[in-house]
């Protein structure tokens, strides 16, 4: 039975709890046990938070046995990726100069999943305050790709799609500055959405690139990340870039294009992202995929985005010189880790430099380092204002391409994951991970990764639809209709043909 | 040609705030180098008639009222300090002027 | 050693006599609203440390600002009350460095988009002399938290151990106002600086966008001077002087800083660009820590926050709602007092003009007012080295003695009598007047008994008066007037008397 529950989609647990088949105590209790039971080996969380889940999971059975009405998700176990502040709980962002930081307040997406009577299974890992496509920055270890552990989950937000591909966790918040949720689930053959920046708050999220990050579901179904991106979207007077508007309406999306008619759908081909210099099996999955989307009564064409070709320069300059100065609080004095300096007078100075030496890890330095670069005076110009204008040629090739098409798509990912090790010495191959994801960020769009088959060497790939702005709606109803006509010819989800993970026997 | 040098990095790394190790300062000038050469690329692109976009979506004047929300109780933010005298922050001397 | 202790300070007149000073003075002022520039984090003075700050303002992991609506108000209105251009559209960008009292290492301002620029005010001095400074711009920021040091020999910050750091302070909304070189004002330099920050501080009440009390830090002023041989030469090297906490000590700062510069340029030394620090107990200046890079702030579009574009109905809405200008209520309320120049610039001057409005709606004469304020009560006020306004009488009291004075019931010299008794705080005049008894005598069988007594006292002067001689009829006032303790109307005694004699 324990087992049964994990392998429930978070909507067909919902309606579970709903009918009163089960409770949330056991269905918490069960994710529990199977992060015991595998965890181990994942290590996709960083801190486990049994006791206030049972607590939670408890409260929300109680609510519903005394005939209260509560929000459909209610009881149904999530995990959070530690770049989201949770009171009370711990908040590393992967990194030593939070070690066991506890902040003081919510984010606001924590609240809205807490009023929801969610419980909260804990935090996962993840790169070091977001930096990463591997999740081998973290500062506590790597996190292992549940299809083979020795090969990457993807990242930054390797921990949460690693949880939800092991069946540790029904749901996971990720965030996505440059793909941190759509390639991880590309990797992980989980689906990962990135909404319409400013379309959840970011509020709580401890900030990377301010004008490029974005918090999203991270699930293993489509319809599982549209309940959630509900949620946790809508306006936050917190946030002064949330968008005053409704969420546009994902979950009917999801239903309708589960129903697999997509006539009249225009899918656009990004020429300059369909997958030259991709891994064979990551190009083949795609094309196939496209041919699936014709099936379904959907209409191909190319697009060009010329300036695309400039995309991951831009967001190299962009990115890390807004990390620059979010990065800059991190020095001591106020809260986290503070190293005194070997040798020499202890000065706040001295104190902020030997704290972000030691605490940061080799990848924030390198992003502080060329950020400050890039923002010092006589580099402006040439570097972030020349990329903010490289932003603006972005957002005109996708507002010419979104004239002809209704949705783009490309592969997630130009490969499948690989093994660890294998682009830490080269900062720059690791960078190319985020080849294809990188220009929605940019452009604030929106972009999902749904799974779409099997590499040649066996491992999941993913397939990235992105929208227009406020149209998240539009890429949910294809993602659906790809995914059911997906299943229906594997006879079943693609993780069903992940390799079983060894349990470890759980201590009674 | 060296577009970030050693001594440049060290000089970043000091505006940064960030204590380098020799060998990092050497290893972070050879990565830096070769990234910013390569992402010097977008200056071609960014000719003066085109604007800058700071903002992915274009809102203007998001404002608050002028309405208190409570403080953060004092212990909460005090809670993380490495250390504190007296309900304050204690930090080390400060010898810069502002 | 400096410049300035191998180079002697040359005299401020012939400072100024052979260099021409060129001025530059930026002003932060800290608004009164309730609420913070970026947080709802509530407003108070003096609260205990660290309760007046929200993750926001405590610059925690994940807190974003949100603008607080009412701080720009306020600062359009302090930029139209400045003759500047309001911007149609702007942004907040990051100023980074590092420094424990900034909680993010940034501060968050305007750079190159400030949200009003291009203005003027005219500076009032003290002799009437009109003085127009040009406003470069005026910008929003947020306040930094409160460093204390602790140990170290006085405090400061050098040979201290370590500090104690305050949030309650950082967030609070600031307007930064800076002018444009301030040129011509000559040997006049401190005074125009002292009446430009003080016309400022004015503007700020009137406006009721802060308390503005330099003595609390809601107004900081901090102070550029250079020197150059003459008007048309280049300008010369600027120090920046901050710490000047009152009027007084920008205009102390002004002078000793020009006679430092020109004592240095005197030696053929170059004046070093540096900040320097203001000494209240002997008015000097010393150099603060050079630094050996000019800081680089790496000043970028914030990009947490959108930009504020004020419409033109809004701006037209606050011109519309602005209360009138100190400088423009002055030259109003002069012309309906009929007060010459100098008469109101004496008032001016001595802080009376509220204290004479006040007088005048309770019922006064202009002309008596002032008479009250600017002799009388200014003389105690000096005496007792006390502000006008914190003499221990009020206007509706004054207003109260001039009509006793006018309706006979005391005169000129009761009315003192009865002041006195307003300060020592015996009440309002007319019971001062009851309770010692001192209302004139206005029964004129009383004072006909008097007089009879003198003039039985005095006979010859009956035969000098009827002989034509009305000058001896003094005496005969004079013996009444000492008669009655002095409450008598003189005038009042006089007809009587001649009544009498011409009897």
């Amino acid at each position: 039975m324990t087992n049964d529950l994990t392998r429930l989609s978070a909507s067909d647990l919902a309606s579970a709890l709903a009918a009163e088949e089960v409770s949330s105590v056991e269905a918490t209790q069960a994710h529990l046990d199977r992060i015991t039971a595998v965890d181990g080996d994942v290590h996709a969380f960083l801190h486990v938070a049994s006791e206030e889940a049972l607590e939670t999971a408890a409260r929300v059975d109680a609510r519903r046995a005394a005939g209260e009405e509560v929000h459909p998700l209610a009881g149904v176990p999530i995990a959070v990726k530690d770049v989201v502040v949770t009171k009370g709980l711990p908040t590393t962002a992967g990194s030593k100069i939070l070690e066991n930081w506890v902040p003081p307040y919510d984010a606001t997406l924590v609240e809205r999943i807490k009023a929801a009577g969610l419980p909260i299974l804990g935090k996962t890992n993840m790169d070091e305050f977001a930096m990463g496509s591997s999740t081998e920055h973290s500062a506590f270890g790597n996190t292992k790709n549940p299809w083979d552990l020795e090969r990457i989950p993807g990242g930054s937000g390797g921990g949460s799609a690693a949880a939800v591909a092991a069946f540790e966790a029904p749901l996971a918040i990720g965030t996505d500055t440059g793909g941190s949720i759509r390639q991880p689930g590309a990797v992980t053959g989980t689906v990962g959405v990135k909404p319409t920046y400013g379309g959840v708050s970011r509020y709580g999220l401890i900030a990377m690139a301010s004008s490029l990050d974005q918090a999203g579901p991270v699930t293993r179904t489509v319809l599982d990340a549209a309940l959630l991106h509900e949620l946790i979207g809508g306006h936050d007077p917190h946030d002064s870039t949330s968008i005053d508007e409704p969420v546009p309406g994902v979950v009917e999306a999801a239903r309708q294009g589960a129903s697999g008619d997509l006539a009249g759908l225009r899918v656009g081909v990004v020429k300059e992202l369909s997958g030259e210099g991709y891994q064979a099996g990551v190009s083949a999955r795609f094309d196939e995929s496209l041919e699936q989307l014709r099936a379904l009564g959907a209409e191909v064409v190319e697009v060009s985005c010329p300036s695309f070709a400039y995309a991951l320069d831009a967001y190299y300059l962009i990115m890390p010189a807004e990390a620059s100065s979010n990065l800059a609080k991190f020095d001591g004095m106020r809260f986290g880790l503070r190293v005194e300096p070997a040798e020499g007078p202890v000065t706040a100075e001295r104190v902020m430099s030997a704290t972000r030496g030691a605490g940061f890890g080799d990848e924030v330095k390198r992003r502080v380092i060329l950020g400050t670069y890039a923002l010092s005076a006589g580099y402006y110009d040439a570097y972030y204002g020349s990329a903010q204008k490289v932003r603006t040629l972005i957002q005109r090739d996708f507002a010419a391409a979104f004239a002809k098409a209704d949705v783009l798509v490309s592969p997630t990912a130009p490969t499948t994951a690989f093994k660890f090790g294998e682009k830490l010495d080269d900062p720059l191959a690791m960078y190319l991970n985020d080849i294809a994801t990188i220009p929605a960020n940019l452009a604030g769009v929106p972009g999902m990764s749904v799974p779409n088959g099997l590499s040649d060497d066996g491992l999941p790939v993913g397939f990235q639809i992105l929208a227009p702005a406020k149209a998240d709606d539009r890429m949910y109803r294809v993602g659906a209709a790809l995914e059911a006509a997906l299943e229906s010819r594997w006879g079943g989800p693609l993780l069903s043909q992940a390799p079983d993970l060894k349990t470890t026997e759980l201590a009674r | 040609m060296s577009t970030i040098s050693r001594d440049e990095v060290a000089r970043v790394a000091a505006l940064a705030r960030i204590d380098l190790r020799p060998d990092e300062v050497d290893r972070l000038a050879g990565e830096l180098d070769v990234i910013v050469e390569s992402i010097a690329r977008v200056s071609e692109v960014a000719t003066p008639d085109v604007p800058a976009t700071s903002h992915p979506l274009p809102l203007t004047n998001v404002f608050r009222d002028d309405v208190p929300e409570p403080a953060l109780p004092v212990q909460d933010v005090l809670a993380g300090a490495p250390q504190q005298e007296d309900g304050r922050f204690a930090v080390p001397q400060i010898l810069g002027e502002e | 050693m400096t410049a300035a202790t191998t180079t002697g300070l040359v005299s401020y007149e012939d400072a100024v006599r052979r260099y021409d000073p060129v001025l530059g003075i930026e002003v932060h002022v800290e608004l009164g609203t309730r609420t913070k520039m970026f947080c709802a984090a509530e407003v108070e003075f003096g609260g205990e440390p660290n309760t007046q700050v929200t993750p926001v303002s405590l610059g925690l992991p994940g807190a974003l600002p949100v603008v607080n609506g009412k701080a720009v108000e306020y600062a359009i209105r302090i930029g139209l009350a400045l003759n500047c251009t309001i911007a149609e559209s702007c942004r907040f960008a990051r100023k980074n460095y590092f420094y424990p009292d900034v909680p993010k290492n940034f501060q968050t301002s305007q750079y190159d988009e400030p949200i009003a620029y291009d203005g003027w005010i005219d500076v009032e001095l003290e002799d009437g002399a009109v003085f127009r400074v040009e406003i470069e711009r005026a910008h929003m920021e947020e306040d930094a938290g409160k460093n204390t040091h602790v140990g170290g020999a006085t405090g400061r910050i050098h040979g201290a151990e370590y500090s104690l750091v305050d949030y309650n302070r950082a967030g609070i909304p600031l307007v930064e106002i800076v002018t444009r070189p301030i040129e011509g004002a000559g040997e006049r330099a401190p005074e125009v600086a002292r009446a430009y920050v003080q016309t400022l501080r004015d503007i700020f009440r009137t406006l009721g966008v802060s308390e503005a009390r330099m003595e609390r830090g809601n107004v900081r002023a901090d102070v550029n001077l250079s020197l150059r041989t003459s008007p048309d030469a280049p300008l010369g090297t600027r120090t920046e002087t901050k710490n000047v906490n009152s009027f007084r000590s920008i205009e102390r700062a002004v002078r000793y800083e020009v006679s430092r510069q020109a004592g240095v340029l005197d030696a053929g030394l170059p004046v070093i660009q540096e900040t320097r620090h203001f000494h209240e107990d002997d008015g000097s200046t010393s150099s603060g820590r050079v630094k050996s890079d000019a800081e680089d702030y790496r000043y970028f579009p914030e990009p947490d926050l959108v930009p504020v574009a004020p419409s033109r109905e809004w701006v037209e809405e606050i011109r519309a709602s602005l209360p009138e200008l100190p400088v423009a209520r002055r030259r109003r309320l002069q012309t309906e007092w009929g007060y010459a120049d100098a008469e109101m610039r004496d008032v001016v001057n001595a802080g009376a003009v509220d204290l004479i409005e006040a007088t005048i709606a309770a019922g006064t004469s202009a002309a008596g007012a002032r008479k009250w304020w600017m002799g009388e009560l200014a003389r105690r006020a000096k005496q007792d080295e006390v502000a006008l306004e914190d003499l221990s009488v009020t206007p509706a009291q004054i207003a109260q003695l001039q009509s006793l004075v006018e309706s006979g019931r005391i005169n000129d010299k009761i009315a003192r009598q009865v002041l006195d008794g307003v300060l020592a705080g015996e009440g309002d005049p007319e019971a001062v007047v009851v309770a010692r008894g001192l209302e004139v005598v206005s029964d004129d069988g009383a004072l006909l008994a008097a007089i009879d007594d003198a003039l039985a006292a005095q006979p010859d002067i009956v035969e000098k008066v009827r002989g034509g001689n009305q000058g001896p009829v003094g005496a005969i006032i004079g013996a009444v007037m000492k008669a009655t303790k002095g409450q008598a109307d003189a005038k009042r005694v006089r007809e009587l008397v001649l009544d009498r004699i011409g009897r």
